[in-house]
């Protein structure tokens, strides 16, 4: 069993080399459209904060929809750890005392070089996580008595609190108020140099923290700490009987989640390479909350591929849908600013109403099958 | 020191009742289904830019009851497409089908509208301005408590006395049991919408009266503490989800009297968390059924 976990590990590793090879190649090659880089980008992050929500409400069975809130946690604190030194002035205009004065990739940078800005992003992502976690234990200590739609309900409210707290006037000298933070440091700030030639990393980065992230998720999944989610997902008072610690497990569950929400919350800040509040409305949680039904709620698998779907869709496939288009003389009905989202919201409602189940419904792409797996527990037996 | 907050109080009276009127549309389909109907909001803003096409062209006095009648279907027929498919679903399901119909709303508002804001008409009489008590207001703020309380004391009678509104209160005592006693229960649920969707259409020409620019996103807000104004009250209680829309209104308006507008939204939230943790019956609730 050790030798097979190790050589599916080896496998793991290799394929997410092989891909972040493959993007490497992107990132540095002239004729690559630049909307396929920008769906990647995005849709790596988003795959984050989807498999994060997958694991509250797809394997937990906890229907949040704090998401939102959480990610902005992560936005701004990461946004507030970096932003250069001297950029602090500028971008706190309006206050005289703004900003905390040291940028931590700066600090690190200084003496280790590209090593120390590496270490300081990550350093700041890990924070920006933990802060969102914490959030999360607190939040968790009223509402998490709560069941299903009230626990959505108070969720969302929470995560509205966060953002009309956050544009309150007496933190401005930290978050800015309601202006933007902008100038810390964005995934094009990484650049990898082989003597003369430099090589552009925008969108190995992402899909790496990304990649690295989903894979903790996988292995909590697959650990006794997963299986616990799932039984408190199929029947509450089966689990409790077993043993498994409800309040516990349940608290457990949040927390990782939103501490994914807000990495990936801190990616979409190095993404956008500005923060600001009134992105991270309601709105966005449902967004999420729909790729993650796209995909299969209860599949990780599904999740990453809902998120590329998803925003490629959104972001450039259906784009065609927003221009007017004229064949010869003849003005096509319908195709005008808007249309594409009207379509994809349609889309969206055809797959809610008629195929529940999503993309991969609660499997996962690259699973055993299940007869295999009996024949090698049968194995496992005839060995002992 | 009154004289400075009354301005704040007439207008979290009337803004209340508003909230009131959505309010009740969702305790009552939360009664029934038990189902947050995301797209109440969203049915709430549609009532707004649908009277504003219908004024652009139509005398208000025929303008008026066909914004009613158009939004009464679109509430019923948001129940038959998204809700109905999944009666045997679980509820997990319906809620992400009442947030797809929101997001469906809201973009085809926006494809509509072009995304801009549009300015609500005046409607005669209840847009003058009138003075009360040394300050100056709109009529439509000291309307808009009476025409509540009108509106809930006719509906408490409907739910009281008639066939159909014993029907409903079967229905939301016990869903399969009112079926098995011949109750048909998708007429009582698309009459529970009629009767939502008509409060609303209602509430939202008193809402933007006041507020008169209209945008595709700008029912959400109203639409949640409307939920709020319900979960305070008690879900599934009528008098309850008048009295919290009130006490929310109210309570808001003050705080953006007292100078912490920012705050005005978060409080709302706070609330609910806090009654949810306190009291997650409400204040009136009438069954203490799974919700804690």
């Amino acid at each position: 069993m050790k030798q097979e976990k190790k050589r599916i590990y080896l496998r793991a590793a290799l394929a997410l080399a092989a891909i972040l090879a493959v993007l490497l190649a992107l990132d540095n090659l002239s004729f690559v459209p630049s909307m396929l880089l920008t769906v990647l980008r995005k849709g790596a992050i988003y795959a984050l904060v989807a498999v994060s929500m997958n694991l509250l409400n797809g394997f937990t069975g906890l229907f949040s929809l704090g998401q939102a809130g959480f990610m902005l946690l992560g936005a701004y604190t990461y946004a507030i750890l970096t932003i250069p030194a001297a950029a602090q002035k500028s971008i706190y205009q309006r206050y005289a005392n703004g900003g905390i004065g040291f940028s931590i990739p700066e600090l690190l940078s200084k003496p280790l070089g590209g090593l120390g800005l590496l270490l300081g992003v990550v350093f700041c992502l890990a924070l920006a996580g933990f802060i969102a976690a914490l959030f999360a234990f607190l939040i968790g200590l009223p509402v998490l008595k709560l069941k299903s739609d009230y626990l959505a309900i108070a969720t969302l409210g929470f995560a509205e609190i966060i953002r009309a707290a956050v544009v309150y006037e007496g933190f401005g000298p930290l978050t800015n108020g309601s202006n933007l933070l902008y100038g810390f440091t964005s995934f094009s700030s990484f650049s990898l140099h082989l003597g003369s030639v430099t090589l552009r990393l925008e969108t190995v980065m992402p899909f790496l923290f990304s990649g690295i992230c989903i894979g903790i998720i996988l292995l909590l999944i697959h650990s006794t700490y997963g299986r616990a989610f799932k039984a408190i997902r199929d029947d509450e008072i089966a689990a409790e009987a077993m043993g498994i610690n409800l309040a516990s497990h349940k608290r457990m569950s949040f927390i990782i989640s939103s501490f994914f929400a807000g990495i990936s919350g801190a990616m979409l800040a190095m993404y956008q390479a500005s923060v600001q509040a009134t992105t991270f409305k309601s709105s966005m949680t449902y967004e999420i909350l729909l790729i993650v039904v796209i995909g299969g709620i209860g599949s990780v698998s599904g999740s990453v591929i809902a998120s590329f779907l998803f925003i490629a869709s959104s972001e450039w496939l259906l784009r065609f849908l927003d221009n007017e288009t004229y064949i010869g003389g003849f003005r096509l009905p319908l195709l005008r600013s808007g249309f594409r989202m009207v379509v994809f919201s349609i889309i969206i409602m055809i797959v809610v109403l008629f195929f529940r189940k999503g993309i991969m419904g609660d499997r996962e792409l690259f699973q055993k099958k299940p007869a295999s797996a009996a024949r090698t527990a049968k194995k496992e037996v005839r060995s002992k | 020191m009154a004289a400075k907050f009354l301005p704040y109080l007439l207008a979290g009276i009337s803004v209340g009742g508003q909230y009131a009127l959505i309010a009740i549309g969702y305790t009552m389909v939360y009664g029934i289904l038990r189902l947050i109907n995301f797209a109440h909001g969203d049915i709430f803003t549609v009532a707004g830019f649908m009277m504003v096409y219908a004024t652009a062209s139509l005398p208000l006095a025929v303008s008026i009851p066909l914004v009613v009648i158009a939004t009464v279907l679109l509430g019923m027929g948001v129940e038959k497409i998204a809700y109905k498919p999944l009666r045997t679903a679980p509820r997990m399901s319906v809620m992400i089908s009442a947030i797809g119909m929101s997001y469906l709303l809201q973009n085809l508002m926006w494809y509509a509208t072009g995304g801009l804001a549009k300015q609500y008409p005046a409607l005669p009489w209840i847009s003058d301005t009138v003075t009360v008590l040394g300050c100056q207001t709109k009529r439509v703020t000291v309307i808009t408590p009476f025409l509540v309380v009108v509106l809930v004391v006719i509906l408490v009678t409907l739910i009281q006395k008639t066939r159909m509104g014993m029907a409903m209160r079967a229905a939301s005592r016990d869903f399969e049991t009112a079926q098995l006693m011949g109750i048909r229960i998708n007429n009582v649920i698309s009459f529970t919408f009629a009767v939502g969707s008509f409060l609303a259409a209602i509430g939202s020409m008193m809402y933007f009266s006041n507020y008169t620019a209209v945008t595709p996103t700008v029912g959400a807000m109203p639409g949640l503490k409307a939920f709020v104004a319900a979960v305070f009250g008690g879900i599934g209680s009528i008098p309850g989800a008048v009295i919290g829309g009130f006490l929310i209104g109210i309570c808001e308006s003050l705080i953006k009297g007292a100078g912490a507008t920012t705050f005005s939204d978060a409080f709302t939230f706070a609330l609910l968390i806090v009654v949810l943790a306190v009291k997650p019956t409400g204040l009136f609730s009438e069954n203490l059924t799974e919700k804690v």
